[in-house]
């Protein structure tokens, strides 16, 4: 076991993928009918291929990674609004350093910077905020984007504006909601999940409740997981002893830091400074009803939407790219034509590539030799 | 920029905007702490508390051990560094 040195407590380790295996032939699963256990959130990913997981598991479990990284889904159109916002000559554009680098139809925002625009880095919105306090006659924008883990701090921050009347700072609201996104996953055709491995931080904010459709509609467990491996391996543990069990339950394997309610405070914000929107546009998936939060016309003076009357455009994702099939479970990161060779962390040209949480770059980074060789395989099996 | 880090709250900075000095592996930065304060509890008492940090919130408290668990996690994944990378190079700092 290569990597078993690495765990926090290598026994524990050993006995969970003991525990795995015992499990796993107990479900009649093969490696031609494997269980498919996706993991939501890109953070699971990045732990899962950092810890070379996934080789070490029975090939009778196959681990699908979810559309669970915010960089990863935004769609070209939004990038190019961006930069469409900071190319304005009083416009102080500013984000997390992940959205720096996403390509856009005509490029990133990294690139808009390098031409002139003024393009900043934020750690925090609350920095943004700060910048707009110290720079009274330039507008300040501060790209929003993220599941429910990075909503709460877009919402407190206009709060904190609104209550100071910072009136030259306003929110390019991007944030996207997790739930419509996993029912759209379990309402796919192709769909073949057999049991989710729940976002960890997303569940800190909602809670554990909106997912309980899972369990009942569609009679999938979901077990919301911690980001160590063994939070990760005790959480394959507890969703096969549900399958065993012929239960579809909604656990929570990571409560040392998700209570079962939420997070009250922050579920407050939300629901004072967002709305649904009626859809928004995935990179890959492609519309989701209900997927995405715009504010509320409450706030209409710090919306970046409304100040700068954003076109949202749809643009088509290069046709060779395979993100979609990708993020569905359809195919593997290896699989796509441009894996490796035309698309790459350094040369992005699907956002799966971009950030460390990406599938594709975490495949690359991770498991590139083995990739490579799985593809070759690929290719003469397709032959 | 979703996995957070673990911070400890040393110094409450704020009253009324609800901010705190956090201290993550020997970084000090200026955090909202709104989401994990309960009702009618005062911001003081924070102190010696440890959080999780995500994009300058604190956003659920854990306990001493579980952050340094987590911290050593986050430093094997590259996150903790990412992190504190994005910290120090933010554009303005709060
Ligand atoms: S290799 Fe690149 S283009 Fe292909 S699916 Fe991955 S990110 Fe998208």
């Amino acid at each position: 076991m290569k990597y078993a040195d690495e765990f926090r407590d290598p026994v524990l380790a050993k006995a969970l993928f003991a525990r795995i295996e015992e499990l796993a032939a107990k479900t009649g699963a093969t490696k031609k009918k494997p269980l498919n256990f996706m993991e939501v959130c890109g953070g699971h990913t990045h732990s899962i291929f950092r810890y070379g997981l996934e080789n070490l598991l029975p090939d009778c479990i196959d681990l699908i990674h979810g559309p669970g990284c915010p960089v990863c889904v935004l769609p070209m159109g939004i990038v190019d609004d961006c930069v469409e916002i900071a190319q304005n000559p009083n416009v102080i554009f500013t984000t997390y350093g992940d959205a720096m680098r996403v390509p856009g139809s005509k490029g990133s925002l990294l690139a808009a910077k390098s031409e002139g625009a003024d393009v900043r880095m934020v750690y925090s919105p609350l920095d943004a905020l700060e910048l707009a306090r110290r720079n009274p006659d330039e507008e300040v924008v501060f790209f929003g984007l993220g599941f429910e883990t990075t909503m709460p701090s877009s919402a407190f921050t206009i709060l904190e504006a609104e209550a100071e009347g910072i009136e030259n700072f306003s929110l390019f609201c991007n944030h996207i909601t997790i739930i419509p996104t996993i029912k759209a996953i379990l309402d796919s055709p192709d769909m073949r999940i057999d049991g989710f491995i729940g976002p960890g931080h997303v569940s800190m904010v909602i809670g554990q409740a909106p997912y309980e459709f899972i369990a009942e509609r569609y009679n999938r467990p979901l077990v919301v997981a911690g980001f160590e491996p063994l939070d990760i391996l005790q959480t394959i543990v507890m969703l096969l002893e549900q399958i065993i069990d012929g239960r579809a339950e909604i656990e929570n394997q990571y409560s040392r830091v998700v209570p079962d309610g939420g997070n009250d405070n922050a579920l407050g914000a939300l629901a004072k400074v967002f709305e649904l929107r009626e859809f928004f546009e995935w990179r890959g998936l492609g519309s989701l009803d209900h997927s995405g939060v715009r504010m509320r016309p409450e706030y209409a003076s710090f919306d970046a939407e409304i100040k700068y009357k954003t076109q949202n455009l749809k643009i088509a994702d290069p046709k060779s790219c395979q993100c979609g099939e990708v993020l569905k479970g359809v195919i593997k990161p290896w699989e796509c034509k441009l894996f490796g060779d035309v698309c790459n962390p350094e040369n992005p040209v699907g956002a799966l590539m971009v950030s460390s949480e990406g599938s594709c770059s975490a495949y690359y980074q991770y498991a590139g030799v083995r990739s490579k060789a799985l593809r070759v395989e690929a290719k003469i099996a397709a032959s | 920029m979703c996995l957070g880090i673990p911070g400890k709250i040393v110094e409450i900075t704020d009253e009324t905007r609800k901010l705190a000095m956090v201290e993550i592996s020997g970084v000090r930065r200026q955090v909202n702490v709104a989401c994990i304060l309960k009702e009618g509890e005062p911001l003081s008492s924070l102190i010696g508390e440890w959080s999780l940090i995500h994009v300058g919130f604190a956003m659920s408290r854990i306990n001493e051990e579980e952050a340094a668990e987590t911290l050593k996690v986050l430093i094997m994944l590259g996150e903790a560094q990412e992190e504190i990378r994005a910290m120090r190079e933010s554009a303005v700092q709060l």
